[in-house]
């Protein structure tokens, strides 16, 4: 089951956050900070899944931004990895802008912040991915 | 960076004293503000946001607008009320409280147009959730939304209802959804079907609700509505065992949906690099392997398709590789034909090789579940996974770290160990107790001789001796006492040793010990073994002042010290006039321990100077049970000081455990203590005459029975061999007395954490009826710190054309066992 999923700069501020199970204000940037200094510390050869704590930590660099997912164990890591591709692909169809990756979340906000919001959700609904192609 | 939003600050009264009293007045008087300021659109607060240079300018421009925000939220603008919301969430979202928004949220929920309702939901998944009292007056208006009949509605409705639904809400509403999971519309039907998951994780009582339409919802056509069909089933599989039984039915049906999938040409819809929609082929191969655990016949139904899949998916991009792996992992935990499992293992092992390090580490992580059932199969592949070993990657060498520790037999050991120790100079600080750890217990399992163990275990001090458990020194001590052949060399390999580095404590106090017992070995200079080197006298106790003398040695260290200089008070030849200066002068050390050995040492110089000899003489083998003579309690007392002192124990070697059941949690806080040390009256000698006596044999632990079902039992024995007190033996006999056979009979076990466990390989696994061959098999449990010993086993087999599977705790296991 997805437990977070979150976009994030490499300066470390977090673009996008989703949760799909409660965690308190003051923890989420708590764990929002460990997360990315995780990420922001492997270099390219290693590869992308990193255990944290009891959270399996899938993540994928587009440019400049880092794009996190945690996972309970139950996932499968690569179907994760793919469907984390998917969501850009989604995202680049939709605001029809191709290039900048970290404009991207500019134009999100700038258009339709909520549609950003909500097209986690339509994708991966409550934690499941829900639909793959771009509908 | 972003921990500087950890810190919280008094958000209400600044906004409040902003508001009022005014950095400038058209934020304050709201009636000037809405004819004077328009409110900022979101974007341009981001930018603005965005433009702070520092953290305190950021604060600033948030707490302004949050005033602003708030102003508005009181006049009850209806016009503006979604933008300010919006843009509270945006602040919400960068760490900022804003439960002041929770109200605006339903209001916009309430309002009819869509722009509104699409914010105030998002507002409502966000600010609400079960803790605070007011979610529940959004029921009200999410039920009016769903019965309304417009998709995009109904859809925003489930949506928030499936992230923040609590448990009153999903009662509520679960009819209403019912309801929809019926209609034509696929866009509002898979959102429905959804949101029933969560509400069964919630309520678990409404599976009955839910579990009726999901048979009609296979027969979709539709993708999305598909998917989440197959969730929905997985979730009410993993509930309940009555619901898995239900769903059995339905496995030809997947197999045929998966077969259109992987046969189907190429669509643009569904295609993802080539492979046809393989987010629904990895939930149904998940649901497939829950529905064919332990069952024949599913299994067998899946057998061919599974193999279909494994050959026919393009590999070439991670799609196809991530169905791939779970097609594997599906193989490896139902009943498969043989020849399926050795493909997967093939897989496993083809996915080792690719130059990708994700597909490596999903490879290794799976060969790991997959050793203890297919060891054979796993070992073939050992020659790649000690190269994997090398990677620089962390969460890579650490996968190959544990799967290598489980590789590791008696035929391979030496080559193994070479490559590990290879592996233990160079690996990240956080593995490093792992790895030395692993190394010593399977040292332990399978050294062919004991030079080699004693050489094992001193390479792995010297290279990570920080980081080795509490108990290696007394086991290296106890393992050279015990070696009578080696003394020499291993006094002469320590003394090296111990001449080159004095800063690894277990190290330095194996070497004092040692060189303290055998000092006269060390003298003599002629070992075979190594090449010869000429000792002085000297040498060795100005080595020995030196540790004694230097800060980096602990208190347990110093006292092993000093023992061994005074041990060479008799081994010696020369005049003893340099160890009394030495043990006169700690006479009067600060600290209290090393201050009365150096005082009880002078008094034997003195007074008892005749029984010097008998006293200092070469100790018997250690018993750790038994009645301590006088070097051994001091052994004892320096053992329980050391783990005082010792760095952070490292975590028990887990590879050998098999973790389908979960780790009790024992009473592990009260573990990690030291054993108590015993004060020793202060100056009293009396304790220096005690012989040291025979300790009683230990008294056989009854056999004690735990389990029996339709005349199948299960049998515990114990046996704890006195020569290694930690170690305890059960030997697990498992008996057939009804008229049925046992097939397929598997036992797994699980202790506390602060135990390592390890399952010897059963004796076979089938019991004929009748009280036919028993199947054995042993199970080994080092407990050093004498933890109290629980038990939980699971078994799984088939009797009477029934597969049975029982997991239960032991009780009343017998005292000895652990004590």
């Amino acid at each position: 089951m997805i437990k977070f999923f979150l976009m994030v700069n490499k300066q470390g501020q977090t673009r996008l956050s989703k949760y799909y199970e409660h965690v308190d204000i003051n923890k989420r940037t708590l764990l929002e900070t460990e997360v990315i200094k995780s990420c922001l510390s492997r270099s390219n050869e290693q590869c992308s899944f990193i255990e944290y704590k009891d959270f399996k930590l899938i993540y994928r660099q587009y440019a400049a931004l880092f794009i996190v997912v945690g996972v309970n164990d139950t996932e499968n890591e690569m179907a994760i990895y793919e469907f984390i591709h998917n969501f850009v692909e989604v995202l680049d169809e939709y605001f029809s802008r191709v290039e900048p990756i970290d404009e991207l979340p500019k134009i999100c906000s700038a258009l339709e912040p909520q549609q950003a919001c909500f097209s986690p959700d339509s994708s991966s609904f409550k934690g499941a991915a829900s639909t793959t192609p771009i509908y | 960076m972003l921990n500087r939003k950890g810190r919280r600050w008094g958000a209400d009264a600044c906004v409040v004293g902003f508001s009022g009293g005014g950095v400038g007045a058209e934020f304050g008087d709201p009636l000037r503000e809405r004819m004077v300021v328009p409110s900022l659109k979101l974007q341009d607060l981001i930018e603005e946001i965005r433009g702070a240079k520092t953290q305190a300018q950021e604060r600033e421009v948030i707490q302004k607008e949050c005033a602003h925000i708030r102003a508005s939220f009181r006049d009850g603008d209806p016009v503006h009320r979604h933008r300010q919301l919006a843009k509270l969430l945006y602040v919400h979202m960068l760490g900022y409280p804003a439960h002041f928004g929770q109200m605006e949220c339903l209001k916009l929920i309430a309002s009819s147009r869509f722009t509104d309702k699409r914010v105030g939901y998002l507002g409502a998944m966000l600010l609400l959730d079960e803790r605070h009292d007011a979610h529940l007056l959004i029921t009200n208006s999410i039920k009016n939304d769903l019965s309304q009949g417009i998709q995009p509605v109904q859809g925003l409705a489930l949506c928030t209802l499936s992230t923040m639904g609590s448990a009153e809400m999903c009662r509520d509403l679960a009819p209403e959804v019912e309801k929809l999971l019926l209609q034509p519309s696929p866009y509002v039907r898979k959102k429905a079907i959804l949101t029933a998951v969560h509400m069964i994780r919630k309520v678990p009582e409404l599976s009955s609700v839910f579990l009726p339409p999901c048979a009609q919802l296979l027969h979709e056509r539709h993708h999305g509505i598909l998917l989440g069909t197959i969730t929905l089933i997985t979730e009410l599989c993993e509930r309940s065992p009555a619901a898995l039984r239900h769903f059995r039915k339905v496995v030809p049906q997947l197999v045929h949906i998966l077969r259109t999938l992987v046969t189907m040409g190429y669509s643009t819809e569904h295609s993802i690099s080539g492979v046809s929609d393989p987010f629904l082929q990895v939930q149904i191969l998940r649901l497939l392997r829950i529905l064919g655990r332990n069952h024949e016949e599913s299994s067998e139904t899946m057998n061919d398709l599974l193999a279909q899949v494994a050959t026919n998916t393009d590999t070439s991009r991670n799609a196809g590789n991530a169905v791939l792996f779970e097609t594997v992992l599906t193989i490896m935990d139902i009943r498969s034909a043989a020849g399926l499992r050795v493909l997967a293992v093939n897989i496993l092992g083809r996915f080792l090789l690719n130059s990708d390090r994700n597909i490596r580490y999903v490879a290794l992580t799976s060969l790991l579940r997959l050793v203890q059932s297919d060891h054979s199969a796993v070992q073939r592949h050992r020659p790649t996974v000690v190269e994997c070993l090398r990677e620089t990657d962390a969460s890579l060498s650490r996968r190959a770290l544990e799967l290598s520790l489980a590789l590791v037999n008696s035929s391979n050991v030496r080559a193994m160990m070479q490559e590990l120790q290879a592996f233990l100079e160079s690996c990240p600080p956080d593995l490093r107790a792992d790895c030395a750890s692993g190394i010593l217990l399977a040292a332990e399992r399978f050294a062919p001789t004991k030079r080699w163990h004693i050489d094992t275990i001193l390479h792995v001090l010297t290279t990570a001796g920080t980081h080795v458990r509490d108990d290696a020194v007394a086991n290296l001590t106890q393992l050279i006492g015990g070696a009578q052949e080696l003394h020499a060399y291993s006094v002469r390999r320590l003394y090296n040793a111990l001449a080159e580095d004095i800063s690894q404590q277990p190290l330095v106090q194996v070497a004092a010990w040692c060189i303290g017992e055998y000092g006269d070995l060390l003298l003599a200079g002629n070992c075979e073994e190594i090449e010869p080197l000429q000792v002085d006298e000297e040498e060795v106790l100005a080595l020995l002042e030196k540790v004694l003398q230097s800060h980096m040695s602990l208190p347990a260290t110093r006292g092993y010290a000093l023992t061994a200089l005074m041990k060479l008070s008799t081994r010696l030849c020369g005049d003893n006039n340099r160890i009394r200066q030495v043990v006169s002068i700690y006479g009067s050390c600060l600290d209290v321990e090393l201050q009365q050995r150096a005082v009880e040492y002078d008094t034997l110089f003195r007074k008892y100077d005749h029984m010097r000899a008998a006293i200092l003489e070469k100790m018997p083998l250690v018993e750790r049970d038994g009645p301590q003579a006088d070097e051994e309690a001091k052994e004892s007392k320096e053992a329980a000081q050391l783990s005082e002192a010792a760095p952070v124990p490292t975590e028990p070697q887990a590879s050998q455990l098999l973790d389908l059941l979960d780790l009790l949690d024992g009473a592990s806080g009260d573990v990690q203590h030291p054993p108590p040390l015993d004060p020793s009256p202060g100056g009293a000698l009396i304790h220096l005459l005690d012989l040291p006596c025979v300790p009683p044999p230990p008294a056989p632990i009854p056999d004690l029975k735990v389990f029996e079902r339709e005349g199948v039992q299960l049998n515990l024995s114990f046996i704890r061999p006195p020569e290694n007190p930690a170690l305890l033996l059960i030997t697990v006999t498992a008996t057939n007395f009804s008229e049925g056979d046992v097939t397929h009979f598997i036992c797994q076990a699980a202790v506390p954490k602060s135990l390592q466990l390890q399952l010897q390989a059963p004796s076979g696994n089938t019991v004929p009826a009748r009280g036919g061959l028993p199947i054995t098999q042993l199970f080994r449990i080092l407990n050093p710190n004498k933890a109290p010993l629980r038990l939980k086993l699971r078994l799984t087999y088939d009797h009477f054309h029934q597969s049975v599977q029982e997991i239960f705790e032991v009780n009343n296991l017998p005292v000895e066992s652990w004590q």
